[in-house]
């Protein structure tokens, strides 16, 4: 009997888990490590931090959903990795801290044949001082108590501009090199939406802020697709939206610093510039979780197993090149690591090669550009094919088959633009693949028809469907497994 | 005394919400009407299956 254990029990953690548990949970032993005792979904916390829907409704209790298919659930978070074994063990192990209020602080050994390492981003608050709502005078929607809170302060503000005062909203990324801008955009659209429900939107001043460098980038570099006779860029839909909201929006902005009710920013043209807000909501940069490695002898090797931000390399190509030389074959595909073939990568764990929006620096200096986003679907893609490989090999196989990509899978986000059944609104947008292939599609680096975009009541419709379906499917509810990922 | 009528201000160019198309009233109605977007969604839904089939390796 071999053991799979999976640090991480987000989109790309879970998704591995309950396929291995479903496959091989019978004859091997699959373990689960989240510091974490629920599961999140995490792209209707947007809709928490609107008041639309509560946290019970996007998290459940991982554990006994795991009892279901024979994972075994360890509430604790990963402190080193030790893929040779060492002084607590003989064989590969990792060392972990219990988060379980029943063993909190306690450490553990938990050795490993084959690992997952799915440990999601570290929020980085930190790295813009006055950022975040733990320490500093930001919103954010990255976890369900984030989220809870930035409605309790949307609500302050709604109830404030009922008795005339009037707010201004700042709604985007917190630093210059910041992922995830469609967290944000979705926000901006569903808060434009609640402040015209409560009737209050007249009173209220939107102002979009990112490190894209044009409106509609995504850290994907942007989207061309056909639309009314022409090929448009996706920036042509997203200002039309911003404009018909009647929102502003600040672009090529890095945030540096916020105070009370201030943030400065740093523009791509060197210029610094302070916006006064009533409430913001940015998202912060993302790290990998603190984690070290060491090999038998006890020596640290964290520079060999993670890149400098954090994440872990994989078998991406990591040689530096320029933006022109940037190719599909860069990107990984089967996410094991290059030295220790059973410990794998995935979710926003893995150390992408470089970035897919062409990097930008101010005449400072200051990088302000997108970092490569990899969660929601090409994150459960990912798992789905980690997953299949690990079963192939404890069955005996010798080599990987199973391949996801980015720049061979395509890629659909489904962004709500205010929540209601028959008067909400959701842009659909697909790409395919998610890291433009130029040497297969010359002109665009997408396939065209594959590559779509839309607003309206049916995109919400799916957003509401899409909710519903994961939640299901992550419960491991009956016939779980042939629902698409 | 004659009531002066108020004059409207002519529109501010070259600022940002200057530049970017918007939507005119018939496809507003398009985008919430049940009928076409019942049909959308379909559409919608044929798209990303074709995307998610293209997509496994």
């Amino acid at each position: 009997m071999s053991r799979v254990l999976i640090l991480g029990a987000g989109i790309s953690g879970h998704t591995a888990a309950r396929y291995l548990g479903k496959w091989v949970g019978k004859k091997h032993e699959v373990i689960v490590v989240s510091p974490n005792a629920k599961w999140n979904w995490i792209p209707s916390n947007i809709w928490v931090g609107v008041g639309e829907m509560t946290e019970a409704q996007v998290t459940f209790d991982l554990e006994p959903v795991y009892k279901k298919i024979n994972i075994k659930f360890h509430q604790a978070r990963a402190v080193s990795i030790h893929p040779e074994g060492g002084s607590d063990a003989d064989k590969p192990y990792v060392m972990v801290e219990y988060t379980d209020p029943a063993r909190a602080g306690e450490t553990a050994a938990i050795t490993f044949d084959y690992l997952i390492n799915a440990t999601g981003p570290k929020l980085n608050f930190g790295a813009t001082p006055g950022l975040g709502p733990d320490e500093g005078y930001t919103q954010s929607v990255c976890t369900p108590p984030h989220a809870l809170k930035a409605n309790e302060a949307l609500q302050a503000a709604i109830a404030a501009m009922k008795q005339g005062e009037r707010k201004t909203f700042v709604v985007g990324t917190g630093h210059g090199m910041c992922t995830c801008q469609g967290a944000a955009f979705e926000y901006i659209y569903n808060v434009d939406h609640t402040l015209r429900e409560e009737g209050v939107r007249d009173k209220a001043k939107l102002v979009w802020i990112s490190n894209e460098y044009e409106l509609g980038d995504f850290g994907m570099g942007g989207v061309h697709i056909k639309r009314g006779g022409y090929i448009t860029n996706g920036k042509v839909f997203a200002e039309s939206l911003m404009v018909e909201r009647g929102m502003e929006w600040i672009v090529r902005a890095g945030v540096k610093k916020v105070e009370p009710g201030k943030l400065t920013y740093e523009l791509l043209d060197g210029t610094e510039h302070d916006l006064e807000f009533d409430f913001a909501m940015l998202i912060p940069p993302f790290a990998g979780q603190p984690m070290k490695a060491f090999d038998a002898a006890g020596n640290d090797i964290t520079g060999d197993v993670f890149a400098p931000n954090g994440f872990m390399k994989v078998d991406a190509d990591y040689t530096p090149r320029a933006y022109e030389e940037w190719s599909k074959e860069d990107w990984p595909r089967t996410y094991q690591t290059p030295k220790y073939k059973n410990i794998f990568a995935i979710g926003i764990a893995f150390a992408p090669p470089h970035p897919i929006s062409k990097p930008m620096k101010s005449t400072n200096g200051t990088p302000i550009s997108p970092t490569p986003p990899r969660t929601g679907m090409p994150s459960a893609a990912i798992g789905k094919a980690v997953a299949e490989n690990i079963r192939d090999l404890l069955n005996g196989a010798k080599e990987l088959k199973h391949t996801a990509s980015m720049a061979e899978m395509g890629a659909a986000c489904v962004a709500s633009t205010g929540s209601d059944i028959l008067k909400g609104t959701a842009a659909t947008m697909t790409v395919f693949p998610v890291v433009p292939d130029y040497e297969t599609f010359p002109e665009y680096g997408r396939d065209m028809d594959l590559t779509f975009g839309e607003i309206g009541l049916a995109g919400h419709w799916m957003k509401w469907i899409l909710h519903h379906v994961f939640m299901y499917q992550a419960k491991l509810r009956p016939g779980w497994s042939v629902l698409p990922d | 005394m004659a009531k002066v009528p108020n004059k409207p201000k002519n529109r501010e160019p070259y600022q940002q919400a200057y530049y970017p198309p918007v939507p005119t009233g018939y496809i507003r109605w398009v985008r919430t009407s049940l009928v076409w977007q019942f049909l959308r969604f379909w559409v919608i839904n044929f798209k990303i299956l074709r995307l998610l089939l293209k997509s496994h390796h």
